[in-house]
């Protein structure tokens, strides 16, 4: 069974078409770059697999849910289905060791001690042992958004989320960051990217789809789609990424 | 012909623990009430906004000494006697409801909406998102303007007078009528409002600094 399977979805923002009829099925394990150009509605497709947005039509199923906008539906979805932000968002009156802990104790009656110490185990995968009591506003960027992606992994998602989470770090932060995705990547996590990491894209996703106008408009294995673009967009596009 | 002197003193400055109360007391109710209208006004169903937004349209739109006269006198004349104080209490908790739900809507609203994603999409219930995400940063955000409005609260309480309750300014006007020392007396009037409301207009702005330092950075 795919871990996420999205058939011939619609999306409208008004009368503006963000996404027209897009199907697309994701594997367990399976690292899925998403790239195109602002407004290609690649954000808006991953918000909608959280249902962060309500798609106007076709159907999405992410680990055994159907995404549906009653709320009790969203939240046993979203137990099982991680995002990470461009913008961290990070609870800022709380420190990073209760930013993890919050959800776990609450929305799945995980006891303390044992939620402090599944938040001390994430932080380690994340490299910031050393920043259990730190608040946020006392980290860089590029720590902030890998205690995001370990406040994430704390809820033990089968499926996780990236929506274009290095676009607001300088290039050394960046570096660090990838480096997590990437080791989570290898260790078997299902992915989801948005990403202007054409790099990343490349090495670390097995599928790569660019998208343009709400559509699908090519995807492929990724080193496939980037040696090799079918269409004229696509080569615009890379090459247009590689200067 | 009465003097001025320490009986007439002691006379005021109980009056001015009346005034404390209603003080207290509007605030405390007001604050409940305000809150659940706060938060009625941001509910995602349409009539509790509505009638959120209702309450708070009327209750600013009309004079606080207009609600004084309806819950003293217009109760009364349907049959229902309020004593001063509880008709006082009641009109300054509804007058200070509809300004702290304002207050506090404009400060819930000012917390960055992908706080609200973010812990939405850590599967947090809608009151969840409330408790543990949005109201201790919304708290902080209204801290300032709340203590503002407080301030205006303590002078405000002065209008209780018109319903024959006696609070700090009537207890001076009738030390007046006695004595005629209305130097001294109302000297003595402003300086104990002065001194209830200047340590809370020091401690808003303080806390607006604290706000803005933690803002920076």
């Amino acid at each position: 069974m795919p871990a996420v399977l999205i058939d011939d979805v619609y999306k409208r923002f008004g009368d503006l078409e963000v996404l027209k009829g897009v199907s697309l099925s994701v594997e367990p394990g399976q690292v899925v770059a998403l790239i195109g150009r602002s407004g290609s509605g690649k954000s808006t497709l991953l918000r909608c697999i959280n249902g962060l947005e309500a798609i106007n039509a076709g159907r999405i199923e992410v680990a055994g849910h159907v995404v549906d906008q009653d709320p009790k539906k969203l939240r046993e979805l979203r137990k099982d289905v991680g995002i990470v932000f461009q913008s961290y968002n990070l609870f800022p009156h709380l420190t990073v060791g209760q930013n993890i802990m919050l959800s776990p104790r609450i929305t799945q009656n995980v006891p303390t001690a044992q939620a402090e110490s599944l938040a001390r185990e994430v932080l380690a995968q994340v490299g910031l042992s050393e920043k259990f009591d730190s608040y946020p506003d006392n980290l860089s960027g590029g720590q902030q958004q890998r205690v995001a992606i370990a406040r994430s992994l704390a809820m033990r998602p089968k499926v996780m989320l990236f929506d274009e989470v290095t676009s607001a770090l300088d290039p050394e932060l960046t570096g660090e960051v990838l480096l997590v995705m990437e080791k989570l990547a290898q260790a078997g996590m299902t992915m989801l990217l948005v990403t202007h990491e054409m790099a990343f894209a490349r090495n670390v996703a097995s599928t790569t789809i660019f998208m343009h106008q709400g559509k699908i408009w090519e995807s492929g294995a990724s080193k496939e789609v980037f040696a090799n673009p079918q269409t004229p967009e696509l080569r615009n596009f890379v090459s247009a990424g590689a200067k | 012909m009465q003097t001025f002197g320490w009986p007439e003193a002691y006379f005021i400055l109980r009056a001015a623990s009346w005034t404390l109360a209603l003080t207290a007391i509007a605030f405390v109710i007001g604050s409940i009430i305000g809150g659940v209208f706060a938060i009625m006004r941001l509910s995602r169903v349409k009539l509790l906004r509505q009638i959120a937004a209702g309450y708070i349209l009327v209750v600013q739109s009309i004079p606080v000494l207009m609600v004084l006269f309806m819950s003293y006198y217009g109760l009364s004349a349907a049959g229902i006697e309020l004593p001063p104080f509880l008709a006082a209490s009641a009109s300054l908790a509804i007058y200070a409801s509809a300004y702290l739900a304002e207050i506090w809507r404009g400060s819930i609203e000012s917390v960055p909406r992908q706080q609200w994603e973010a812990s939405a999409s850590l599967a947090l219930t809608t009151p969840q998102q409330y408790r543990y995400v949005i109201l201790p940063q919304a708290l902080r955000i209204s801290l300032p303007p709340t203590v503002g409005f407080l301030v205006q609260l303590v002078k405000n309480t002065s209008i209780v007078q018109v319903v024959g309750f006696v609070d700090l300014m009537r207890a001076g006007m009738l030390v007046n009528n006695a004595t005629y020392q209305a130097f001294q007396i109302f000297t003595l009037v402003a300086a104990i409002y002065f001194a209830i409301c200047f340590p809370l207009s020091r401690l808003s702005r303080h806390l607006e600094k604290v706000m803005n330092a933690s803002r920076s950075h």
